[in-house]
């Protein structure tokens, strides 16, 4: 068990952007408003999900919702809360746990909100492992936890309970009602017991978003290389692998709208005279939402569900989608993703194929044998 | 001081005027021609520095103020204002938005002694739009009518009001105005939409800055005008704006928050016009830092991220500059292998070598290589380490360029400021180093070419629009906007175009940012 302070938000916001892999959200907002809530209402209790009672109700929550009018259009106060109490209310039991269900971007703050707001108990887990475009894309759909019933609550106080048999059907119709909610809504979903969560859920993502964070913040007053200590810090992880596959300049970015998401590609190129120089064709990323492949000419170096994340060459800030730019001089990291994201069933969900790449799943370090090998 | 043939033709002259915390510089431009310039010192009376300044200019031009058509100020004394949370006063912030927004309330991620200054007298009322246009809730002119006798008995005078994607739609921002008038006759409103873009707690910071500053608004834009009386001089004065267009003394009074960064946008303009290159990077060497920024057909790249003016987050467009802890006066360490970043500053002619001082300062370096003519060079002559020195510094700068280029492609570097001297040699990292004459007053004549612009940022709905409708109709919006600030129809064409998918959500919603400017109707030939 530990306590969420006031001193962990800021890292935990960090690492939770790093997590996000270009998506999921900037995750200021929320952060403000979980300040606000533990400031009022004290420091959060978190268990990790070992300390759960196998009978304990666990419910993961999060928003819906776009990035864009999320910076516009801030939740109410109440909002996310209300999202719990109605799917509490039509359990009939209080939940024992709350938990994210994306640990990348804006959502990783919601359950540390929520459980401030409300005094509940969170656990230290979530169902992406990083941030995915949609809401089944969670390893509680994979291995059998329905995400129904599920609430969904907006500023008005209004919410609604929806009871749908499949996970994707209840991200189309949710979605359609979030639309209705003005583009943010607040969800509760996926109850489930502790022994299923233990099953199911990635375990310690809530406290690795704040190693993560602590380590960059560390490295950056103590002017030491981040990345070479984030990768340290990894490999003690069960994200184990994580490497700098190149070290460039945004030389050409594009990005255009398809179906609601934003899809595009960004090209990355080594430059003269950098100290870190990458040799090398320029590194291309392919991104929706997130960022899903990193190609270097012929050669595949990252692919979903491993995660692939950009930095800013000088501070190591993690870079979204949305904020990058020409000229940028970025670091791009890979990092495997744990065990329980790369399974057969988990990447016939969330895996290159879910996405409509052509390529198999292979993971980072068998591509980085390949590349040692050959490159 | 400095002289060139002036036209004799009237009406097309123009004086450009940078007031900064130092120096107050004057030019007097003949269309994109520098005809004389001056540098006062700014010291306590900002009417005197401009009359000082400006009064010299049109003597040495013997130009009589009526020939002069049309003068154009930047300053910087309302950034300074807000940075040193001096002359500052206290504001009630009115957001329109419940019960939406209440998780984050106005003025959360304020620090703390600026929120002091300003106090904080902050409501959430009713109102608010979706991003589709749809009301959040109506708005309830009875709570605006509470709100507003309570601001009247706290005798606040300064009001901001924000409402959730105003920038789409203004009309409750005007609405809830016109509520307050009635009880607030005279007090200084701002309005979010009219500062601002998408992102309710940088436009709402930006709209709260600004009417902290009208008190000070009212005074400054006072003495400009004095100054302008003073010289005798009947043409309109312009004030210049964060993104390197100009607006009217009126709407300066109204939005001195618009003057942020346009100091460094000045510079950049000018160093533009000056050399008459549109793709360029820009390095501005002053005393204490040297900004480097990018020009893109013309025009200084803006920043993508946020900006932090004083510890509170804006989005102002503000130009994308890489600051260097290297200027004139930064001090020389360990046989001129160190550099800065502190420096004399303003203090240069008392403790730089060359001035009899104590202190090793880069322009002594300089002095001493024969670069830089300043003080007395035979102070310098035994000095060790100036090729040192001159090469970490050529070094520091060539290390920046590197950072802000866009690509491999060698563009030239045009090189303005006061200490451009220190910056010897006629390349560096492969481009080629340009050297305007007159870039020391860079920023004054960027001030008196400055532009008129108008922008568009809205989100589009494209199950009504197609793509291509929906960029002509932020065209359109955006060049009505520069031809109502005064540009000329004419010449109004678009320098920036910007499309953010809405991602996560189907509907096919895009947010197009467009940019248009145009020259001041009547002004340039």
């Amino acid at each position: 068990m530990i306590r969420i302070t006031l001193d962990d938000l800021d890292d935990i916001a960090l690492g939770a952007t790093f997590l996000g892999t270009g998506g999921g959200g900037d995750p200021y907002i929320a952060t403000l408003m979980t300040r606000r809530a533990i400031a009022a209402n004290g420091p959060v209790t978190m268990l990790s999900l070992d300390e759960l009672a196998d009978d304990a109700l666990v419910m993961s929550c999060g928003n819906l919702g776009a990035p864009t009018v999320a910076i516009e259009k801030i939740m109410g106060a109440d909002q996310p809360p209300n999202a719990v109490l109605a799917l509490e209310k039509h359990l009939g039991r209080p939940a024992d746990a709350l938990m994210a269900f994306e640990a990348g971007g804006s959502n990783s703050m919601m359950p540390i909100y929520i459980a401030a707001m409300l005094g509940r108990t969170m656990v230290d887990a979530d169902g992406m492992g990083r941030a995915f475009p949609e809401l089944q894309m969670v390893t509680f759909s994979v291995y059998g936890a329905p995400s129904a019933p599920m609430a969904l609550a907006s500023e008005h106080g209004d919410t609604t309970i929806l009871d749908i048999g499949d996970d994707a059907r209840a991200e189309y119709i949710a979605r359609g009602i979030a639309i209705r909610m003005g583009a943010r809504s607040a969800m509760a979903a996926y109850p489930m017991d502790g022994k299923t969560a233990r099953r199911v859920a990635i375990p310690g993502t809530t406290s690795l978003c704040q190693a993560i964070g602590a380590d960059l913040a560390q490295s950056r007053a103590q002017n030491r290389d981040p990345f070479a200590a984030l990768i340290k810090m990894l490999a003690g992880t069960h994200y184990g692998h994580a490497r700098v596959l190149y070290t460039g300049k945004v030389t050409d970015l594009v990005r255009e709208t398809r179906q609601g998401y934003a899809v595009g590609q960004v090209t990355i190129a080594a430059q003269t005279g950098d100290r870190q120089r990458t040799d090398g064709p320029p590194l291309e990323i392919q991104f929706q939402n997130e960022f899903l492949a990193a190609r270097q000419g012929s050669a595949l170096r990252a692919i979903v569900p491993d995660l692939i994340c950009i930095l800013d060459s000088e501070m190591a800030q993690p870079i979204t989608t949305e904020r990058l730019r020409y000229g940028q001089r970025v670091t791009v990291m890979a990092v495997s993703a744990p065990p329980i994201m790369r399974t057969d069933k988990a990447l016939a969900v969330f895996g290159p194929s879910a996405f409509g790449l052509p390529e198999a799943f292979v993971p980072v370090e068998a591509l980085d044998e390949e590349e040692m090998r050959h490159g | 001081m400095n002289r060139a043939a002036a036209s004799k033709k009237p009406g097309r002259l123009r004086l450009g005027i940078d007031v900064g915390g130092t120096n107050t510089d004057a030019v007097l431009m003949d269309g994109d021609v520098v005809v004389a310039w001056h540098k006062a010192t700014t010291g306590r009376h900002i009417t005197d520095a401009i009359v000082a300044a400006a009064g010299a200019v049109l003597q040495q031009g013997g130009v009589a103020p009526a020939q002069i058509h049309a003068v154009m100020l930047g300053t910087t004394q309302f950034t300074n204002a807000v940075i040193e949370r001096r002359r500052l006063n206290p504001v009630a912030v009115l957001r329109l938005a419940a019960p939406a927004t209440t998780a984050v309330p106005p003025m959360s991620d304020w620090p703390a002694d600026l929120a002091a200054v300003v106090g904080s007298h902050t409501y959430l009322a009713h109102g608010g739009l979706e991003f589709d246009g749809r009301p959040i809730s109506a708005l309830n002119e009875a709570e605006i009518g509470a709100i507003a006798r309570e601001i009247r008995g706290l005798g606040l005078t300064a009001v901001a009001i924000t409402s959730v994607f105003s920038p789409l739609d203004a009309d409750m921002e005007l609405r809830a105005e016109a509520v307050l008038r009635q009880e607030l006759p005279d007090a200084a409103i701002t309005l979010s939409h009219r500062i601002g873009r998408i992102g309710l707690l940088e436009r709402e910071n930006a709209a709260i800055l600004n009417a902290a500053l009208s008190g000070l608004a009212a005074q400054v834009l006072e003495a400009f005008n004095r100054a302008i009386d003073d010289l005798g001089l009947s043409a309109p004065l312009y004030i210049s704006q964060n993104d390197g267009t100009l607006m009217t003394v009126a709407h300066a009074a109204q939005y001195p928050v618009l003057t942020f960064a346009s100091g460094p946008t000045n510079s950049m303009r000018g160093a533009a016009v000056l050399s008459g290159l549109g793709d360029a990077l820009v390095v501005d060497i002053g005393g204490t830092t040297t900004d480097i920024g990018l020009l893109l057909d013309g025009f200084p790249r803006e920043a993508a991220m946020t900006v932090e003016l004083g510890g509170v987050r804006t989005n102002f467009r503000m130009p994308d500059l890489l600051a260097l802890g290297l200027g004139g006066g930064s001090l020389v360490r360990d046989g001129g292998a160190s550099i800065g970043p502190d420096s004399v500053g303003f203090e240069l002619r008392q403790r730089a070598l060359v001035f009899g001082g104590d202190t090793l300062t880069l322009s002594d370096m300089a002095v001493a290589a024969g670069n830089m003519t300043l003080g007395d060079r035979a102070r310098v002559a035994r000095l060790d380490g100036v090729e040192v020195a001159l090469a970490r510094a050529a070094a520091m700068i060539e290390g920046a360029l590197e950072r802000v280029r866009p690509s491999a492609a060698r563009l030239p570097v045009i090189l303005v400021g006061g200490g451009a001297p220190l910056l010897h040699g006629e390349s560096i990292g492969g481009g080629e180093i340009v050297r305007p004459s007159h870039g020391q007053v860079a920023n004054a004549i960027g001030a008196s070419i400055a532009m008129v612009g108008g922008e568009c940022d809205r989100i589009f709905s494209l199950d009504d629009l197609s793509r291509a409708e929906a960029v002509t109709a932020a065209t359109d919006e955006a060049k009505a906007r520069a031809a109502a600030a005064g540009a000329d129809a004419a010449t109004i064409r678009i320098v920036e175009m910007d499309e953010i998918p809405l991602s996560y959500m189907p509907g096919n919603a895009t947010r197009l940012r467009v940019k248009a400017v145009g020259d001041l109707a009547g002004g340039r030939t």
